[in-house]
């Protein structure tokens, strides 16, 4: 690679047009199977050859920029360029064990070191945003709770809320304190499973069991009181499902003795190693900058010094009543994230025990008879409640129009959902802002200029679930 | 005339053709193609510098049919305000937003990809959920869920 010539990036040496060759399609003909005595198959038209969703060599110079993560911040360091026949592409997923799910990366490398990452997403596109429209308010829930399938809690909370900021109803004091412990409650879930995959994914293999371990404490609790380990639609418009089981306190102090002597393992099994340092320190490193400005939030941007908790700047459920403190590093990198998600296990523990000393009694759902199906011993009584019943159970209650929007701190950053109302019995447009979708459009920034090597690394720690970012 | 909160005086007076209202406890601004790269411009100088969220709602019946929400939030002095842009549904364009917030490139491709809403200017105006070969943008109002084929339901239906 002696005397690189001096490319510009921005002239393509490849047309475009290059890309569906009549060979590719005349080949794939060839291999369409089907079963003797059956009707072949009708011609599927021209394969799709993803274009748009390819890495040119010749690509605009803001695309590039965005592409080498050079936007915002220029801390790129590459070597002079190396001639383009060096360079090369490879494909990362849909089907990669450490993407945790189905993303795609397209990489360009040089050698070992990335040049430009371009994220690929969709391959878990269902359409949520759509069966929203097609379900009720009440139905919504349990069509929400199946986007961020980890944080399921969290994706109902939001919902929920701002269903009810546009009927402007109140739930009691039980219910917000009930819903403020099981999210702290999924919070910790969450994080203990990220501890677990991410400890996988950099070589740690004993922290997959014991992550997955300890969650498993939480997910016990969850299915007793909600009936499901995950995807509850626990926390529904009003209020809750159901109560909190009556030996709830017992529960909570076993959970917290497990988790805080799982913690205690992690620290010591991790943050001391020196080969999990070596993997972690310094390396996809975000700045504070570009985490403003990408929509990066949750425990990547704090690791980033953005000192922004939703549940701190604009509380909700109660959570200003809460004494608990928002970790923030500066660094910005892998070792800082592992920090930053210890830290919040321990903050959410400390909310759970001032949830379990606080905790009003009362109602666990609204006594609004328009939003909360009556009792069943009462529709035996009264002509009121059986109407009521077939009335939410048929047609759903109706929301006043309007549009709102409503942000929860999810396990993974700022979980924001914009609904709009048309006065009717379903959502106009239900919008998830999902916090994954954001830290996964913030990759190249992570990734470009670094090694291969440490893609999974960087990968794992900015926690995207494709539930969320899809939808 | 509602209040402006004092972070925004300024923007408000630089864009007067630019309405400010309170909507639910949420500051809404409502904007015009036109204005819009300006206004945000001088709002996230303002100290709005987190992006959160940008995302198009189709009213269909209404004039202008689509509305593109942003969301952007100063963490410094906790606010949060909401930026609504109508789009005609004869012409679906406006400029990017990208060049003020980078973050807004994956949601406007979203946008574009889902109500078929052009973003000029922008980097990489292509399909990011929905394969390249899709035909239609599926979350507007004018397109039917649509349904699959399956075995023993409705069996005289033509496949």
């Amino acid at each position: 690679m002696s005397n690189p010539p001096d490319l510009v990036p921005g002239e393509p040496d490849v047309p475009s047009e290059d890309r569906s060759s009549p060979e590719s399609e005349s080949r794939r003909s060839v291999h369409d199977l089907w079963l003797s005595g059956t009707e072949a198959p009708r011609e599927l038209g021209p394969f799709t050859d993803e274009g748009a969703q390819e890495m040119l060599a010749g690509e605009s110079p803001e695309l590039l920029a965005s592409q080498t993560g050079t936007l915002v911040d220029d801390d790129y360091e590459a070597p002079s360029r190396s001639a383009d026949d060096e360079l090369q592409i490879i494909n990362m997923g849909p089907q990669h064990p450490a993407t945790h799910g189905v993303l795609r990366l397209h990489l360009e490398l040089d050698g070992e070191t990335i040049r430009r990452v371009k994220p690929i997403i969709g391959y878990l596109h269902t359409g949520m945003e759509k069966t929203a429209e097609a379900l009720t308010f009440m139905q919504g829930s349990t069509n929400v709770t199946r986007m961020d399938y980890l944080s399921p809690l969290h994706n109902e909370l939001g919902y929920s809320l701002a269903v009810e900021k546009l009927l402007e109803v109140e739930v009691p004091p039980r219910a917000a304190a009930i819903r403020v412990l099981m999210s702290e409650l999924n919070r910790i879930a969450s994080h203990l499973l990220w501890c677990a995959t991410s400890g996988f994914d950099i070589g740690a293999l004993s922290m997959m069991i014991y992550g997955l371990r300890e969650r498993e404490s939480l997910l016990e609790f969850f299915e007793k009181t909600t009936g499901l380990r995950m995807n509850h639609n626990y926390i529904r418009p009003g209020g809750v499902a159901a109560d909190l089981p009556p030996d709830w306190r017992e529960d909570m102090v076993s959970i917290i003795a497990i988790v805080e002597a799982g913690l205690a393992d992690y620290v010591t099994l991790l943050l001391g190693n020196p080969i999990f340092i070596e993997r972690t320190r310094g390396v996809g490193i975000l700045t504070h900058d570009e985490c403003l400005a990408y929509g990066v939030t949750g425990p990547v941007a704090r690791a980033s010094g953005v000192d922004y908790d939703v549940r701190k700047v604009f509380p909700y459920s109660g959570f200003e009543q809460y004494d608990f403190e928002v970790p923030i590093t500066t660094n910005g990198d892998v070792y800082d994230r592992f920090l930053i998600r210890f830290e919040e296990i321990r903050q959410s523990i400390r909310i759970v025990k001032q949830v379990m000393e606080t905790i009003p009694e009362g109602d666990y759902r609204t006594e609004d008879r328009k939003v909360t199906p009556p009792p069943r011993a009462r529709i035996d009584e009264s002509m009121e409640a059986l109407i009521h019943h077939f009335k939410i159970f048929t047609e759903g209650f109706k929301v006043p129009a309007g549009e709102t929007y409503q942000a929860v701190e999810s396990s993974r950053g700022e979980l924001g959902m914009y609904l709009v109302s048309d006065g009717g019995s379903k959502p106009w447009r239900l919008h998830v802002r999902g916090p994954s979708f954001a830290n996964v459009q913030s990759l190249p920034m992570m990734l470009a200029d670094s090694l291969i090597a440490d893609t999974v690394a960087a990968l794992a720690s900015a926690d995207p679930v494709m539930g969320d970012v899809d939808r | 005339m509602t209040t402006v909160p004092p972070a925004l005086v300024a923007a408000a007076a630089a864009f007067p053709e630019v309405e400010f209202e309170s909507v639910l406890g949420d500051t809404v601004a409502r904007a015009s193609r036109d204005d819009v790269v300006g206004l945000l411009e001088t709002v996230r100088d303002a100290g709005f510098e987190l992006f959160i969220d940008l995302c198009a709602v189709d009213y269909l019946s209404r004039n202008p049919r689509f509305d593109i929400a942003i969301n952007v939030v100063s963490v410094s002095q906790s606010l949060r305000l909401r930026v609504l842009v109508g789009i005609p549904g004869t012409d679906p364009q406006m400029p990017t937003v990208s060049s003020v917030y980078p973050g807004s490139n994956f949601y406007e491709r979203e946008a574009f990809d889902l109500f078929g809403i052009e973003f000029s200017d922008h980097p990489d105006m292509t399909r990011i959920l929905l394969p390249d070969d899709w035909e239609g943008h599926p979350l507007r109002k004018d397109v039917s869920v649509g349904s699959v084929p399956v075995q023993f339901k409705g069996a005289n239906k033509a496949r």
